[in-house]
């Protein structure tokens, strides 16, 4: 592994970004257009809307950042670049940690500015403070770039890059606990959230809203969602073969 | 003679059934430029990509400089163009070659001037600042041509480099391949457009998977008989089937 080279693919990432600023703009503006739509669907429930609005920063970052991420490492699969690069004296772990670290601090920016927008502009309450929700959503944004990385190894086509997403995020977010609280669900979906990342990224945000101090639940629910997001760049990087 | 690429009875598998290339055993030359042609499906990206270090062999060996394909001292050592455009469209010429050159191992100080060097041999400096996307489909090639050129690497291979160029810049790419191979660089390139595999020093066809002739063209005309490479080729194909 080299620095240098890692941090050269990130660079590269966020330059080809850069030179895209309609995405840029879209990662930026949807989330909190989003949220702040949210409030005046709830206008006259607002316990309910300052329920949900930090759950949504800890689910938001973590849809986007997989788009993007499977779409984007999909293309280098089948662009012939990933193809040209595994020629060349790199490890894989300069390309997966290139990408996870430019994307992670995409996943900060947009934490910040959705973050900035529901805290002061909304109002809405967060007992645990605007620093841990930010680190919440980060670590949501981390995790859908690394399950990003590795579904797009199983996605032929962007066609089918795209319907992971709902494939495999939204029975995440039915059972997470953001429509109905987990108690109340079936046995069988309770399992199934417990084992589910996204459980632990919308329960993080759950106990920043509710508790003024950083607790060990939350934690847990952080290093649960990290473990996660480390083992799925494993497994992505071992679905990048030197050999076909 | 020096051998740059050694094959021996090489069996090629894709996808666990077609079998891509039926024991093939050939030395490829040092310095010097190889053409491997054939009609499309015939194996040359097989037999390329093999060389690279990219596939699994099922039977037979491939050594690339005394080393088996795909070592990782290899990988210092040679270049590959990919006949997909392996170019980041979202970035400019500059920012492609500069990753590129990073990622291949160039020291900090030699990147700026290996880039230019690359860019010069294409003749493209003038489009460095230019988003690949902005560029026309031969520019495009020549960008990724130009990667390929980065360090100026022992071994140069090409799938289908000039493929979709017009026949003047066409001709100056293969007086830089020539070039390139006085230096001493070692270059393998695959075509199917038979004018092109005049311009060889020593030429590969191969069909179907398996290997019809190796010799230079001079020879090949000579021992088929024919004025071109192209009648040599398709007298051979006749008479194997």
């Amino acid at each position: 592994m080299s620095i240098r080279r890692t941090v050269a693919t990130t660079h590269r990432v966020l330059n080809q970004l850069r030179h895209d600023p309609r995405t840029l703009a879209l990662l930026f503006i949807v989330p909190p257009v989003l949220i702040t739509i949210l409030k005046y669907v709830f206008q006259g429930e607002k316990n309910t809307f300052n329920h949900i609005a930090p759950m949504l920063l800890g689910i938001f970052p973590m849809i986007m950042m997989f788009l993007i991420t499977s779409i984007v490492t999909l293309r280098e699969r089948t662009s012939g670049t990933l193809d040209r690069l595994m020629t060349m004296p790199i490890s894989k772990l300069d390309f997966i940690l290139g990408y996870a670290i430019a994307f992670s601090l995409l996943g900060f920016l947009q934490a910040l500015v959705s973050g900035v927008v529901m805290l002061d502009l909304l109002h809405v309450t967060v007992l645990g403070g605007s620093l841990p929700t930010v680190i919440g959503a980060v670590f949501a944004s981390f995790l859908g770039t690394a399950l990003g990385l590795f579904i797009s190894a199983f996605a032929r086509s962007e066609f089918q890059a795209v319907q992971f997403m709902p494939a495999f995020l939204f029975p995440q977010l039915l059972t997470c606990g953001l429509f109905v609280a987990r108690p109340q669900m079936v046995k069988l979906l309770q399992w199934f959230a417990d084992i589910m990342p996204l459980t632990y990224s919308v329960d993080a945000m759950k106990r920043i809203t509710t508790n003024s101090a950083w607790t060990g639940m939350l934690t847990r629910d952080l290093i649960v969602v990290g473990a996660f997001g480390i083992a799925a760049l494993i497994l992505g990087s071992a679905t990048i073969r030197r050999r076909e | 003679m020096e051998t740059a690429v050694k094959i021996k009875n090489l069996t090629i598998i894709l996808g666990g059934r077609f079998k891509a290339l039926k024991n093939v055993s050939l030395d490829l030359p040092a310095g010097k430029t190889v053409g491997v042609i054939g009609p499309s499906g015939a194996g040359k990206t097989t037999l390329i990509r093999g060389i690279v270090g990219r596939l699994h062999i099922n039977r037979g060996t491939i050594t690339v400089f005394g080393e088996p394909a795909g070592s990782p001292d290899l990988r210092k050592q040679l270049s590959y163009m990919t006949q997909e455009l392996s170019v980041y469209p979202d970035l400019t010429v500059r920012e492609n070659l500069r990753y590129f050159a990073i990622m291949s191992g160039q020291p900090r100080k030699h990147v700026n001037q290996t880039i230019l060097k690359s860019l010069e041999a294409i003749d493209m400096a003038d489009k460095a600042p230019n988003l690949v996307n902005s560029l026309s489909g031969g520019e495009k090639q020549r960008v990724s041509l130009a990667i390929a050129l980065i360090g100026s690497p022992k071994l140069l291979v090409l799938d289908e480099p000039t493929v979709g160029l017009d026949p003047v810049l066409r001709g100056s790419l293969w007086e830089l391949f020539a070039r390139l191979a006085g230096l001493g660089h070692s270059l393998i390139i695959t075509s199917h457009s038979m004018d092109e595999a005049e311009r060889c020093d020593d030429l590969v066809l191969i069909r179907e998977g398996r290997l019809i002739a190796h010799s230079s063209p001079a020879q090949l005309r000579q021992y088929t008989d024919t004025k071109t490479v192209e009648q040599s080729f398709l007298k051979l194909v006749g008479e194997k089937q």
